[in-house]
């Protein structure tokens, strides 16, 4: 079992090799550079590193999404397209489970991870580990971090913020939950792709021809297209 | 002595500059083993354009169906191809991303080379599915987003000799057309009106003398004002006399001026490419023109003048061939340049 996870969903671009119960390869930068450019030469760079070639991967997992459009497409794009070609099972997770699994392995309270999408809504759902298991209590959703603040302060429990857009919502999340709000430090920011492998690994390969992202939003024509529909059905 | 069996070229073209997701084998640079192209044109009629994110949301939905409709088309596995051919530009930037990254995901999967080919060097090669080039020779490449004059030498070399100033041919084709109320795209709509009607109306036409350049917006706004001061006169204008007055203003330039390259360059046959190829009207007048003349005119057949991966497969095979590679780090370009892939020191 060797299983090549890969993320460009944001900034953070990351790719890990899994073989049997160890991570043999990780590799991760949190750039604004063009993912297009680097994200191949990183797969390819690993695999090499890690003496292993294209033949000798057995799955992929990659991070659908949420995140920036063009950013999950690129991997969604190369994940679909390499399990197609090798004939192996293509597994997608959460972006924002990727980023939450690291910090909420040790932690009691609920993981917020966090990416933010402009005008001050932020990508977001609510995580906590159970039974050695990642599970949703919220599901994945694009909120205004006004709104999600007081949301979680009604959970009466810790809640751990994670993610490099964090700093964009820290007042608003302060004010909302007090001492129940708690950090992420600099070296949990970042989702882990080697914790992308582990939440696919034992998760059943999913139809390649039919895989897209999850974009959460509607592109905005189409949004757009579908509310004047609505205005003419409805008069 | 028994001569060795040459095997054939396989080249996979991969092509989603713009609203249509394609994939084709191409034979020894000539032979079509496979054409699939999905075109999403039915989910931008809507908005009556391409909307770049739709586009690309659509590519994704669409591009490993259409590897493998192409693959189980030719009859082939990816063992079989030579190299993998993908559009690098010019087009909507999200959109050729997904060609471009399949394209290196199947290369690296199956450690083929990698060739990347230019939209239009992609247009004008459709033609030789149709018939094989003589050098020199001058294209003339007409579609939504291009109106060219493309010189070349020898196979692989481009020199654009005249290019728009401002829109293209067939971007003035679709302004028209919403001027008359005409559902995108206008300029298969355009078409076949104009054969209705008679060209009555006086419309510009931008010669730019000196200069193999076009420019179709003047003609673009001629046409709205010729409209607006009917209706302010209360005037109606025979739509299909206007279609028929604009398709004659620009069928004029682009003729004359393909004739007068030719004429200037001494070409041994001329190339139409791209989607206003299509246009029976710009046909009719090429086929007159060079009736006359000791030149070969070679225009490719409709699916083969709209956006297809059977082009960039053909044009992928001269590129291979000549040597042109990219590796992994290969990245979509909007604005690329043809004249880049010259390349002199390679051929
Ligand atoms: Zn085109």
């Amino acid at each position: 079992m060797t299983i090549l996870a890969i993320d460009t969903s944001n900034n953070p671009l990351g790719v890990a090799l899994f073989h049997e119960d160890q991570v043999i390869g990780e590799y991760i930068t949190n750039l604004k550079k063009n993912h297009s450019i680097r994200i191949m030469p990183a797969i390819q760079t690993l695999l090499k590193d890690c003496e292993k070639s294209p033949a000798d991967l057995t799955k992929i997992v990659t991070a659908k999404g949420p995140g920036s459009y063009t950013g999950v497409r690129i991997g969604v794009t190369i994940a679909k397209t390499l399990a197609w070609s090798l004939n192996i099972p293509l597994v997608g997770v959460s972006s924002l489970a990727v980023l939450a699994a690291g910090p909420a392995r040790r932690f009691e309270g609920y993981v917020s991870p966090i990416f933010d999408a402009r005008r001050g809504q932020v990508y977001t759902g609510l995580y906590h580990f159970e039974n050695g298991k990642l599970t949703a209590v919220e599901p994945d959703q694009l909120t205004m971090a006004v709104d999600w603040a007081p949301k979680l302060a009604k959970m009466e429990r810790p809640i751990l913020f994670v993610g490099n857009d964090v700093p964009l919502h820290q007042t608003t999340f302060e004010e909302g939950l007090g001492s129940m709000a708690i950090f992420a430090d600099a070296t949990e920011q970042n989702p882990r792709p080697s914790e992308l492998a582990w939440l696919g690994k034992d998760k059943p390969g999913e139809d390649v021809h039919t895989f897209v992202p999850n974009y959460i939003r509607l592109a905005e024509a189409e949004a757009k297209w579908l509310e004047k529909q609505g205005k003419i059905l409805n008069g | 002595m028994g001569e060795l069996m040459k095997k054939d070229q396989l080249i996979l073209g991969i092509e989603t500059s713009c609203d249509e997701t394609a994939v084709a084998v191409i034979k020894n640079g000539r032979e079509i083993a496979a054409n699939v192209v999905a075109s999403q044109i039915e989910s931008h009629k809507r908005f009556g354009g391409v909307v770049p994110e739709i586009a690309s949301r659509h590519h994704v939905e669409q591009i490993t169906i259409v590897l493998d409709e192409a693959l189980k088309q030719a009859d082939v596995s990816m063992a079989d191809i030579d190299a993998v051919a993908v559009t690098e530009g010019p087009g909507l930037v999200g959109a050729l991303l997904i060609g471009v990254n399949a394209a290196k995901a199947v290369a690296f999967a199956h450690q083929k080379p990698l060739v990347p080919v230019h939209h239009i060097a992609g247009h004008i090669y459709a033609n030789r599915l149709v018939a094989e080039l003589k050098f020199p020779l001058i294209a003339l490449v007409v579609s939504g987003g291009h109106t060219e004059l493309v010189y070349m030498k020898e196979h692989g070399h481009f020199e654009v000799i005249g290019e728009t100033r401002d829109d293209a041919a067939g971007e003035a084709y679709d302004k028209v057309a919403r001027v008359l109320n005409m559902p995108y795209p206008g300029g298969p709509h355009i078409d076949r009106l104009a054969h209705e009607g008679s060209p009555t109306i006086d419309l510009p036409r931008a010669w730019l003398d000196g200069s193999y350049d076009f420019s179709f917006s003047g003609l673009k706004s001629a046409v709205i004002n010729t409209v607006h001061n009917a209706e302010q006169r209360g005037e109606t204008i025979a739509p299909e006399d206007l279609a028929a007055s604009f398709q004659a203003s620009v069928i004029d330039v682009l003729v004359k001026k393909t004739v007068d390259a030719v004429e200037e360059y001494g070409v041994k046959q001329v190339l139409v490419a791209g989607g206003v190829a299509a246009n029976k009207g710009l046909r009719n007048a090429l086929e007159e023109a060079f009736s006359s003349l000791e030149v070969e005119l070679v225009i490719p057949p409709l699916s083969l003048c709209t956006d297809n991966a059977a082009m960039i497969g053909a044009a992928g095979s001269v590129m291979f061939d000549k040597g042109i590679r990219a590796d992994l780090s290969l990245n979509a370009i909007p604005g690329l340049d043809i004249e880049l892939f010259n390349n002199d020191d390679l051929s």
